[in-house]
């Protein structure tokens, strides 16, 4: 028992001091009225609800919350998700040169830092960028990326950084559905279509939820893609839950709202967190 | 063209294309970094020239930049290594009550945003008067990578036979010269996964050093980056190609060698036959 204290304690104290400590500290200073400058910076003082009630007022944090559905929606449930299945499926049995070349290609977008990431889509999306520069060799009008599509450009950049991690899930889990039954149903008359509908979808469907779950998380902490590529901008476009704690925690100098915001964050994330846990049937 | 062929054909016509969509944005970042007069929009640059690459490296600035992105990034990998490793020990070696919710609450945390916490974190760091500090921005860094690396650890380590151990006590080691000389030395691959993982993720991390680290001669190269991107991002695309090109070798490398361990690395079972 004391042996294992001892193996035990260093991770511990690490854990109780910089991640048990900071969330018990998110739920403390949400309920204050903590500012970076100004008397208030010095004489802390509880406030309540207070935080809460001015957060459901602030049409701001309306926005964040939609533009984080949307964000969420469109990058990580609809782009990362498909894009990631449906590379897995066609890549499947395929020629082995040109499964390695691709599958290359698209993990290539997932090891680049995120913030190299930006920059590239910066670049490519940019007025006089790659992107533009294709539309007007097919006869195309250039188009303000940026400004006009904000939130299309940052999912866009979200789901090439991201998708490799839902295809090698995939990849992994569709190699555990056995040959043999796809087989058997190919002979009994099933057409490709139905073999992937009623064979391979319900046999993969665990992976899917665990998969969806956690690609979920990933996109909700996502800060320094939209932060470098737009700012949270042009306006409050872009401006996602992460975005709109950190203008108003460290632009507006306002910690205490900052931290209610994250707490309502970190809230998703613990509720995400546990039906990820439950969905993966662990066995300790 | 008959409809068999067709469907063999479909597939490859995709995937080609969405292998094109994801190359388009890399091909710029390089073929910009060997150009001088690099523009927005991909070129192919008329003359072959390392001189964005020499420009970034003989910068001092961007050197140290890199060193303490490295400092941060290796110091994190091994801590969690260390920590990671001694932590996993009595979870996968003794059976004891607090185990499971112990699991539970450690797979609960690889999964939280670390996101949601830094405007705490950094009011704590004040309140500790630890701001700036690049060795505390470590281990806070170390503290968000832990729970991964118990994780993968402790799994790893069940992989690891007891008999082996066992045998080492019978010669007299002690229970820590047993981790250290007959269970850590066969987590080889284990242990490199999970330093290659954490490594990475810290190597890329931009927000925590961003908020907790505010002079900028102690800036890792993410931040670095960044501020690049704002002062010259617009004129200079070369440099700045050539800098994202530098700093993204070592996620690259270190991901191909990670592969390499992954997939030799699983035959512990032979072990204790041997």
């Amino acid at each position: 028992m004391l042996r294992s204290i001892f193996f035990l304690l260093p991770s511990w104290i690490l854990l109780l001091v910089f991640f048990v400590g900071p969330i018990l500290l998110t739920f403390y200073f949400s309920f204050t009225n903590l500012a970076l400058t100004g008397t208030q910076a010095q004489s802390m003082e509880f406030v309540g609800f207070q935080n809460f009630a001015a957060m459901f007022e602030d049409p701001g944090f309306r926005v964040s919350v939609m533009k984080t559905i949307v964000f969420l929606f469109l990058s990580a449930i609809v782009g990362q998700q498909v894009l990631g299945f449906l590379l897995a499926i066609l890549m499947k049995e395929k020629n082995q040169a040109f499964r390695r070349i691709i599958g290359i290609i698209v993990i290539a977008g997932w090891v680049t830092p995120e913030i190299v990431v930006a920059f590239c889509w910066v670049a490519f999306l940019s007025d006089s960028g790659t992107l533009n520069m294709l539309l007007n060799s097919l006869g195309l009008e250039s188009i303000t990326w940026l400004y006009s599509f904000p939130m299309i450009s940052v999912c866009i950049a979200n789901i090439w950084h991201g998708t490799a991690f839902s295809m090698m899930v995939f990849q992994a889990s569709l190699d555990d559905v056995p040959k043999t039954v796809e087989e058997a149903a190919i002979i009994d008359g099933a057409s490709k279509f139905q073999v992937l509908t009623r064979i391979i979808l319900p046999m993969v469907k665990g992976s899917i939820v665990t998969n969806m779950i956690l690609v979920t998380l990933q996109t909700l902490g996502v800060f320094t893609l939209i932060f470098t590529m737009t700012g949270g901008g042009p306006g409050t476009a872009t401006q996602t839950l992460p975005i709109f704690m950190y203008n108003q925690a460290f632009v507006n100098y306002q910690l205490g709202y900052g931290t209610a915001i994250s707490l309502v964050l970190l809230i998703i994330g613990i509720f995400a967190s546990l039906f990820y846990i439950r969905s993966m049937k662990v066995q300790i | 063209m008959n409809r068999f062929k067709l469907e063999k054909v479909v597939p490859y016509f995709i995937l080609t294309v969405i292998g094109l969509c994801f190359m388009l944005p890399l091909l710029w970042v390089m073929f910009a970094s060997v150009d001088l007069n690099a523009k927005q929009a991909l070129t192919i640059p008329k003359e072959f020239t390392l001189d964005n690459f020499t420009a970034i490296l003989s910068d001092p600035a961007n050197i140290r930049s890199f060193m303490i992105g490295l400092f941060l990034s290796c110091g994190q990998a091994l801590l969690v290594i260390i920590v990671g490793v001694l932590a996993a020990y009595p979870l996968s070696r003794y059976s004891q009550k607090y185990k499971k919710p112990f699991m539970f609450t450690i797979l609960f945390m690889t999964s939280l945003p670390i996101t949601a916490v830094m405007v705490p974190v950094y009011q704590l760091f004040i309140f500790l008067k630890l701001q700036d500090s690049l060795v505390a921005t470590m281990l806070f860094l170390t503290a968000s990578g832990l729970p991964y690396g118990i994780w993968m650890l402790k799994n790893f380590m069940d992989a690891v036979p007891l008999e082996l151990e066992e045998s080492a006590w019978v010669d007299g080691a002690s229970i820590w010269k047993g981790v250290k000389r007959v269970v850590a030395p066969l987590m080889i691959p284990g242990i490199c996964t999970v330093g290659i993982f954490t490594f990475s993720m810290s190597w890329g991390n931009f927000f925590v050093p961003y908020i907790l680290i505010q002079s900028p001669d102690k800036f890792p190269a993410s931040v670095t980056i960044f501020q690049f991107f704002g002062t010259y991002g617009m004129v200079e695309y070369g440099k700045l190609a050539a800098f994202s090109i530098i700093y993204t070798m070592p996620a690259v490398i270190l991901y191909i060698f990670a592969q390499k361990f992954m997939s030799q690395g699983f035959s512990l079972g032979g072990a204790s036959k041997g």
